[in-house]
């Protein structure tokens, strides 16, 4: 499985996107420090991106990624190569060079800003690690979706589909049953809600950490209540770790039944 | 050395494969051939495991190749057509397969053979379909496996490439290889070729030398022989 992960990370590093997708976000973290001045309050407009555009980011690459390299999957089955290790050794080259041009991205404009000087680091690398996290399960998903469907455009689309769901329309579907359902306890529906969102589940988990109760809306507030902040940040990591696990678990088992 | 036991496999409503049984206990050049789409590579994938078939077991050595992938270090395998990494350049491909599959000093030899030494440093994106072909051979051949796989080998070659293709394919069988070869050339089939493997409608038809394929159908040479199979079953 390295030698794939060698293989497949080296051909990424060579794609010109890396490159772009690591200056895009150095040229954000050097715009929101230098506009802003304020490290925690650029934390928070950075949370606010991260949770957006890396799962998009994820995504889209990853869909990319898979059909790709079809060819290079097609001369590698033909290889004494386990099928799990072609599949996951792609998947997690793409997904360690985004989070690679992520933690690079970002980290730098705030190291030379004076992170470890200040006691924002702490906040500071909890958003890098739910970026991480983030990039993985929106790879992971791409993958499957990518290894579902033959055909290029159809898989696109139901990727682009599955990161609108996630990202926009599941906050308003939440939000409207929330006020259609006001009469009627929802705090356990909300949290399990909130469970069964990736990106739900990561802004929760930052906002915890960054303790600002103004953003904590209705989900974060009964999340609070019910777990306690430590316990809470435990929860919803476990919660992220099973969102990671469960699409690679796909992965494996999708690849050993496909025909090429 | 290969054995095939009732095997079947579908695609969709399409049956592709309808109980196939094939044994080869000996080297030698076997032709897989049959009209387009009696699946002839749906076989050849089936062996590499890159098919997975509804029923039947593949043996190769008396192993059954749902076990392991290691089997597949015993086949030397040239897909149909040559899809190779575009931005990957040939040199590096190269260097890539034998880090997967282990040392050979094979592929120098062989890359002089084909004439190869301009194009190492290209992107195989950029190679004409002829080269690719060759630069596929030199990767099929590169490693001395007991079992060869040769899926229409013959694909945009030059004369004198063909020439040194059929060299090696004979070189090959004197080691005692066993090499399966699917073509649509009948010459070339004919040329060599000990053995003949006929597929219709996902079934074998025949087996055997290509003087009793002439004797059973009755006709004088190869191609007519294969002709008046395929008219009789009107495919």
């Amino acid at each position: 499985m390295f030698k794939i992960l060698k293989y497949s990370f080296y051909d990424l590093m060579r794609s010109s996107w890396s490159y772009v997708y690591l200056g895009f976000y150095l040229l954000l973290g050097i715009v929101l420090l230098f506009l802003n001045n304020d490290l925690s309050k650029a934390i928070i407009t950075l949370m606010n991106v991260i949770i957006v555009l890396v799962p998009l980011i994820g995504t889209i690459f990853g869909v990319m990624y898979y059909y790709n390299s079809k060819e290079f999957t097609e001369l590698l089955l033909a290889q004494p190569v386990k099928r799990s290790s072609i599949f996951l050794g792609q998947y997690l080259g793409v997904s360690i060079s985004l989070s690679m041009s992520l933690v690079l991205g970002l980290g730098l404009p705030f190291v030379a800003y004076g992170l470890f000087r200040s006691n924002a680091i702490w906040d500071f690398s909890l958003l890098l690690i739910v970026g991480i996290f983030l990039t993985f399960i929106f790879s992971a998903l791409a993958f499957n979706i990518a290894l579902s469907n033959e055909n290029k455009i159809k898989g696109f689309g139901y990727a682009i589909l599955m990161w609108l769901l996630l990202a926009v329309v599941y906050d308003g579907l939440f939000l409207v049953s929330l006020i259609l359902f006001e009469d009627y306890p929802l705090d356990k529906l909300s949290l399990i809600a909130t469970m069964l969102n990736p990106i739900d589940l990561s802004r929760t988990l930052i906002i915890l950490k960054l303790d600002i109760s103004a953003l904590l809306g209705y989900t974060g507030a009964v999340f609070k209540q019910f777990f306690g902040t430590s316990f809470g940040l435990i929860i919803s990591f476990i919660m992220l770790l099973i969102w990671v696990l469960l699409p690679v678990l796909r992965i494996i088992i999708k690849s050993k039944r496909k025909d090429f | 050395m290969v054995e095939i036991i009732d095997l079947h496999k579908k695609f969709g409503k399409n049956n592709v494969l309808n109980g196939v049984d094939l044994k080869i206990d000996k080297g030698g050049i076997f032709a897989v051939l049959g009209p387009n789409g009696s699946g002839k590579t749906t076989i050849i994938k089936s062996i590499l495991g890159m098919v997975i078939p509804e029923c039947g077991t593949i043996k190769l050595f008396d192993t059954d190749i749902k076990k392991n992938s290691d089997y597949r270090f015993k086949i030397d395998y040239l897909p149909q057509i040559a899809n190779f990494p575009s931005n990957l350049k040939v040199i590096e491909l190269f260097r890539m397969i034998k880090d997967l599959r282990g040392k050979t000093d094979r592929d120098k030899e062989l890359i002089k053979t084909f004439k190869l030494e301009s194009f190492l440093n290209k992107k195989l994106g950029t190679l004409s379909g002829g080269t690719k072909q060759k630069v596929n051979i030199v990767l099929t051949f590169m490693f001395n496996s007991p079992i060869i796989i040769l899926d229409e080998p013959t694909t945009g070659l030059d004369p004198i490439s063909l020439i040194r293709l059929k060299e090696l394919i004979a070189e090959e069988k004197q080691k005692g290889k066993a090499i399966l070869i699917t073509s649509h050339i009948m010459s070339f089939v004919e040329e060599v070729a000990d053995e003949i493997v006929f597929i219709l409608e996902g079934k074998i038809y025949f087996r055997g030398s290509i003087k009793a394929l002439k004797t059973k159908t009755k006709q004088q040479d190869f191609e007519h022989a294969i002709a008046k199979i395929l008219t009789e079953h009107s495919v």
